[in-house]
């Protein structure tokens, strides 16, 4: 018998709102179903078990803040299950997450609950109307369920910065339309809140800054094959079965990582260990709302049209809601692509515990030498930012210099997922 | 064969559907999905799966990069239907 906590969601997150038990007592449970969704400042998060076992009860109702840590539910489990092996390198997700004993069997009494209601939901609504901004600034959740009930988003005050309507706000202003009648799925969990995300991120990116020495590498990559190569292959595909240029340099970076431990792992309390899986953090933007960087999964295990679609699913659930605990908490390094926007370079700031974020500009036509001869060759800078306590800048360059060479062999990169474990 | 205002009901539904903080009638037809509208890479990826699904038309990627704005869109399924 344990008691399962509620789960550190990344760092610096110390308490979610409990919205949905999808198990009710009495029923089986095994390793990576999802037992409960939690709403955060970084959207709705599934949580899920990592034993086996059976729910005896759940202490928490539906609509609860729970700290980080706190009992939700006690399991019986069967004794020869030790989900601790399973995650070697489970990272802390915050300092002050010492809690995050996460899915570990937790035998000591329950404490109390801080048990606090949802009133704040009801405090942000202004009783005043005011005018309703040029553009209706308003989360995605918002207009789902605006779009659903019924309501103008016109005749609603938002909470969020400047005024952006949060989908609380809309709950509160049509009790006729409780979020128990919405329809089950994920899409009905993508609340954000983008306030107390800025919060999160400032948090842990000025942890980053005052305990990370970070050192800064660039390298400038010839993406002329790998531009040729992408639309030969995506001439042949129809829409849904195209390759984006991310998906590809994904790729590139989990099969180089392999070969560079030092880059791929936690730093926790003083000391460094590399992640035996390759879980690639991507910065996805949403928006109005801010910033996330759920992780894509085992990425070196995936081949190049797999790594694509979880790419696209990932980013689907990153904005939409449906994101997994583990997924929140598991990436073992991070990349973020800005040329997206027309950046030529980013470098990023580690999320710790990570030790390295790798960023990667636009590809665009640059003047670059041949032999003796100039030509315009599409190119993109790729940056390093590691952390100096586990790696030094030689190592950094080779690594990013691997890259380079691993996106020359387009080819290479769309091998068969079993030959590439192989290799 | 839909005509230009079907054409135009379907897409904005399918770009909201992509782009769920968007609403229906803020986008206009010459604004540039992209610049205006903040679509990404992954967002028109999703938008050009969803007109094949739909409307039953394969848009080379080459002329998807193309069609910037939601009547060049228009146009362009005009000329291209299923």
């Amino acid at each position: 018998m344990s008691d399962f906590l509620m789960p550190s969601l990344g760092a610096d997150m110390d308490e979610a709102v409990l919205v949905e038990w999808q198990v009710k007592a009495g029923d089986a449970v095994h390793r990576g179903d999802v037992i409960a969704v939690v709403e955060t400042a970084k959207g709705a998060i599934e949580v899920e078990v990592f034993e086996e076992g059976v729910v005896e009860e759940l202490y928490v109702p539906v609509d609860t803040t729970v700290p980080v840590g706190s009992p939700i539910a006690r399991l019986a489990t069967q004794a020869s299950v030790t989900p601790a092996s399973h995650t070697p390198a489970e990272p802390e997700a915050a300092p002050n997450a010492s809690v995050e004993a996460d899915w570990q069997p937790e035998p000591s009494a329950r404490p109390a609950l801080e048990v606090s209601a949802r009133t704040e939901k009801n405090d942000r609504i202004s009783q005043t109307p005011t005018t309703p901004p040029e553009r209706l600034k308003a989360s995605p959740l918002a207009r789902q369920r605006a779009a659903r009930t019924g309501q103008s988003l016109a005749d609603v005050t938002g909470s969020g910065p400047q005024g952006a309507i949060l989908a609380g706000d809309l709950t509160s202003a049509a009790p006729q339309a409780p979020a128990a009648a919405e329809p089950k799925g994920k899409k009905s969990h993508a609340g954000f809140n983008p306030a107390e995300m800025r919060k999160a991120i400032a948090a842990a990116m000025a942890r980053s800054k005052r305990e990370i020495p970070h050192y800064y590498l660039a390298t400038a990559v010839d993406m002329l094959t790998a531009t040729h190569w992408l639309e030969a292959y995506n001439a042949d595909q129809p829409p849904e079965k195209r390759l984006l240029m991310s998906a590809l340099i994904f790729k590139a970076v989990a099969k180089v990582l392999r070969d560079f431990p030092e880059m791929n792992g936690y730093f926790q309390e003083g000391t460094y260990q590399p992640s035996p899986s390759v879980n690639l953090g991507i910065a996805i933007n949403l928006r109005s709302a801010g910033l996330i960087t759920p992780a894509l999964m085992d990425a070196d295990k995936l081949d190049l049209a797999q790594l694509m679609t979880n790419l696209q699913d990932l980013t689907r659930r990153a904005r939409q809601g449906g994101l997994r605990s583990s997924e929140m908490t598991r990436g073992t390094i991070t990349i973020t692509a800005l040329g997206e926007r027309g950046v030529d370079s980013v470098y990023g700031v580690i999320y710790p515990p990570q030790v390295a974020i790798l960023g990667f500009g636009k590809v665009s036509s640059r003047p670059w030498a041949i032999g003796d001869a100039l030509a315009a060759r599409p190119v993109m800078q790729a940056t390093l930012a590691a952390d100096h306590r586990v790696s030094d800048g030689h190592r950094g360059g080779l690594f990013l210099d691997r890259i380079n060479q691993t996106l020359q062999d387009p080819e290479q990169l769309n091998q068969p997922a079993h030959q590439e474990s192989e290799s | 064969m839909m005509n230009r205002d079907e054409l135009r009901t379907a897409l904005i539904e399918e770009i909201t559907r992509v782009a769920p903080d968007l609403s229906a009638d803020e986008i206009t037809e010459e604004a540039s999905l992209r610049d205006d509208y903040d679509l990404d890479s992954m967002d028109s990826f999703n938008l050009a799966s969803a007109i094949h699904k739909r409307l039953g038309v394969n848009i080379p990627e080459t002329d998807f990069a193309r069609l910037q704005s939601l009547a060049q869109l228009m146009t362009y399924l005009e000329k291209h239907p299923a």
